[in-house]
């Protein structure tokens, strides 16, 4: 019997050990972050994810043996916000569109880098000066151009096709459900221009109260035949599944549908909106040299570069455009698909990122007002 | 004697503690935690100090003195330099459109010298500081205890004087959105009962092995994950769907015309209703197997009309079972949020919508907890109304 009794204490004793070695583990995972080795990247998912994937986040892992665990977002600073306010960040690096770089910044969600550390252009140009005007921020890294143009499916239209930024608003012309992303940004700009505002001259109309209220009355005329999204790879499956008749959509994942899956795809590069984003660091990460590493890496200009020749975006520095070749899986010519050629810059709007720095809360919350009602 | 039993008795107790602990972790905590955001909001307070309380002085009318400016500007100053001064001006700028923009721009147009005149120096830097209305918002944000989430929920708002008053037209989206979400639920209430009644009644009255069977299709569904289920509704009803392509291939409407059955509000019925339909049937079900076929019969031997029986006889026994369900159904429509999200649209869209938007993209949590807290009060009313009407001591899961 007392043997039997002192087996089984020893068992129980076994087993608390077992038990208390394991919420240690548990707990020092959850200080410091499980896998300490390895950092969380955050990115738009789908066929850019993919693209960024191949180009420096793999070539990054084999270099330095950091582990890169990918996560996808649809922007935005909200759940970084969330985060950092809560002092439980998990993730390490996010790709941004540059207006919430520069906007996170200012709030101390990012940490501050210091450009001069990148890595300079082959012939010695400094990387402050290699970025093109504009393109880097105090906390960014890395880089790319990428454009929001509206698409069609071909199949979808056996006579006249649409051809200008005027097309997308014609539902007389062109009669069917249009896909908008779910966001003020890019939106309010292509409602100006298709109601007639020069390119020069959109933000300073949407910055003044009637400009705003010109902008949501051209969105109203459309409102009822709009199907929004929220996430980079909806368009080109919506435009597959022919759900709507054409669509807003990021150049790039147009692109990747065309060359990779077939697809009967148009761009309209009238009236485009010419957009770049930077990746950042967020505030406080407990695996910040890693994310540093990461950072400088993503910098260089051959993983800028890179990029491109998986999917149509172009890297922000000077000397990367140089390395623009061809479509790695398919070889075909990548120059021509690029948002910055100069074939598909005849209207095209640049998107002011300091704009949009001040006013995206207000227009946000406006926005989803509008939607509401 | 008496030891032992209250030894007993308290180890029974403390088999219960970890549920006690469980909900007060994961019910009670969070609930109260909610309620206290949706009323308390400190920290424009906690980053302006000296400015509120130079500004409790202040008559609200007149151009604040060179002292005010001075000490806003400071303040200012020392946020932006822990970079927090960002989501100090995004809340002031709920209160006043355009802030966010004026707070910082005029930080950075300070820079680090000090100026001879502050207010010079502010007004030159945005108009605005010279106008009562920027000074008022300052202040409002800085109330720690506030109500103003509660009135915005209800589209009402505070002006400048503080009376309360209406939201423009375009702003006013909380009320209608409530009353749809009321209407929504009890539409899908209604449809379920009228679909789950007869396949209830089917499944309590078949021979055990069809019964079976029966009750097996309806708790696959049940079973199954509702984001399957709520992206299959996404696959039969979209545009070149299964349900319209049918359509379509026998001519009941052409290629061009096809209907739009998803991301609309047809979308989030069809959906909701089918993803909801088994809390009906299962109540009703077991209401309706304790019905003994003797009462009917009984019914009809004494001359009554199937229809008479039903009215008189089956119906009134049942009512235990249509009340659970109903309320079942309600109560989880009014809160559902998935499933209007994915194949609503913008049309389609219900109040829980909106407090997920303010927890995630606008965080503006004051806000989503006091939509919250009104939802929550909804619900309880009608749950007295319910109970005085049916009688809560009626309704029967089982």
């Amino acid at each position: 019997m007392t043997g039997h009794r002192s087996e089984r204490k020893a068992a129980a004793r076994g087993g608390r050990q077992v038990f208390v070695t394991f919420l240690l583990a548990a707990l020092a995972c959850w200080h410091a972050g499980c896998g300490t080795g390895g950092i969380t990247v955050v990115s738009w998912g789908g066929s850019y994810a993919e693209a960024c994937k191949k180009a420096f986040f793999d070539p990054f892992s084999a270099e330095t043996g950091i582990e890169v665990r990918v996560e996808s977002f649809n922007g935005g600073l909200a759940q970084i916000r969330a985060q950092v306010e809560t002092g439980n960040v998990h993730w390490d690096v996010v790709d941004l569109e540059f207006a919430d770089v520069v906007k996170g910044c200012d709030e101390g969600l990012f940490e501050v880098i210091d450009i001069d550390e990148f890595p300079p252009a082959p012939d010695g140009t400094s990387a402050r000066d290699d970025y093109f005007e504009g393109t880097y921020s105090e906390c960014g890294g890395g880089g790319t151009y990428y454009s929001g143009v509206y698409a069609y499916n071909r199949e979808s239209f056996s006579g006249e096709r649409p051809s200008t930024l005027e097309d997308f608003f014609d539902l007389g012309k062109f009669p069917g459900r249009r896909g908008m992303r779910r966001t003020p940004v890019v939106n309010l700009e292509l409602a100006l221009m298709a109601d007639g505002v020069p390119t020069e001259e959109v933000y300073a109309v949407l910055s003044t109260p009637e400009g705003v209220d010109r902008a949501f009355r051209k969105l109203d005329t459309i409102k009822s035949d709009v199907v929004w999204w929220e996430t980079g790879a909806q368009p080109p499956q919506m435009l597959a599944d022919r759900e709507v008749v054409m669509s807003t959509a990021f150049n790039g994942r147009i692109f990747n549908a065309q060359v990779l899956e077939d697809q009967p795809f148009t761009i309209v590069w009238d009236g485009q909106v010419l957009d770049y984003g930077q990746l950042a660091i967020v505030a406080g990460t407990p695996r910040i040299e890693a994310a540093k590493q990461f950072l400088l890496f993503a910098s260089r200009i051959e993983s800028m570069a890179a990029v491109g020749r998986y999917i149509a975006y172009s890297p922000t520095r000077r000397s990367g455009m140089d390395l623009i070749t061809t479509h790695a899986e398919t070889g075909i010519d990548m120059r021509p698909h690029m948002p910055s050629a100069p074939e598909n810059l005849a209207r095209a709007l640049r998107n002011n990122p300091e704009w949009w720095t001040n006013h995206a809360e207000e227009m946000t919350e406006r926005f989803s007002a509008w939607l509401a009602r | 004697m008496a030891r032992p039993l209250r030894s007993a008795r308290l180890r029974a107790a403390a088999l219960t503690l970890p549920l006690v602990f469980f909900v007060g972790v994961t019910f009670i905590a969070p609930l109260g935690s909610i309620l206290v955001r949706s009323i308390h909001e400190p920290q424009v307070a906690d980053a302006l100090p000296q400015t509120l309380a130079s500004l409790e002085a202040w008559d609200g009318t007149s151009v604040p003195s060179e002292d005010m400016f001075r000490t806003l500007a400071t303040e200012f100053r020392l946020l932006d330099e822990q970079r927090k001064l960002g989501s100090v001006a995004t809340r002031v700028n709920r209160l006043e459109s355009g802030m966010r923009s004026t707070m910082l721009d005029t930080a950075r147009a300070l820079g680090d010298a000090d100026p001879d005149s502050w207010r010079d120096a502010m007004i030159a830097a945005d108009p605005v500081w010279g106008e009562a209305k920027a000074w008022l918002a300052v202040r409002r944000a800085g109330e720690r205890f506030t109500l103003r989430h509660y009135l915005n929920a209800i589209d009402l708002d505070r002006d400048a004087s503080g009376n309360i008053v209406a939201q423009p037209p375009d702003r006013r989206i909380y009320l209608p959105l409530l009353f749809r979400t009321l209407g929504v639920s009890l539409v899908i209430s209604v449809i379920c009962l009228i679909l789950g009644y007869p396949v209830a009644y089917l499944i309590a009255n078949a021979s055990p092995a069809r019964s079976n069977l029966l009750l097996l299709l309806v708790l696959v569904p049940f079973w199954t994950s509702l984001l399957v289920r709520t992206t299959s509704w996404i696959v039969l009803l979209q545009n070149q769907g299964v349900v319209n392509d049918l359509l379509v291939a026998i001519g009941v409407i052409g290629d061009e015309g096809r209907i739009a059955l998803v991301y609309n509000m047809v979308g989030t019925l069809v959906a909701m209703t089918q993803i909801l339909l088994p809390f009906m049937i299962l109540p009703l079900y077991a209401v309706m197997r304790s019905i003994s076929p003797v009462h009917l019969r009984a019914a009809s031997s004494l001359g009554a009309t199937f229809r008479q029986g039903f009215v008189h006889v089956y119906w009134p026994q049942t009512l235990p079972g249509v009340a659970a369900g109903s309320l079942l159904v309600f109560i989880l429509s009014i809160g559902y949020y998935i499933t209007p999200a994915l194949v609503g649209g913008r049309t389609g869209q219900l109040i829980s919508n909106m407090i997920a938007y303010h927890m995630q993209e606008s965080l503006n949590w004051g806000l989503a907890a006091a939509l919250g807290v009104i939802l929550l009060l909804g619900v309880m009313l009608l749950y007295l109304v319910y109970n005085r009407l049916v009688g809560i001591e009626r309704m029967r899961l089982s």
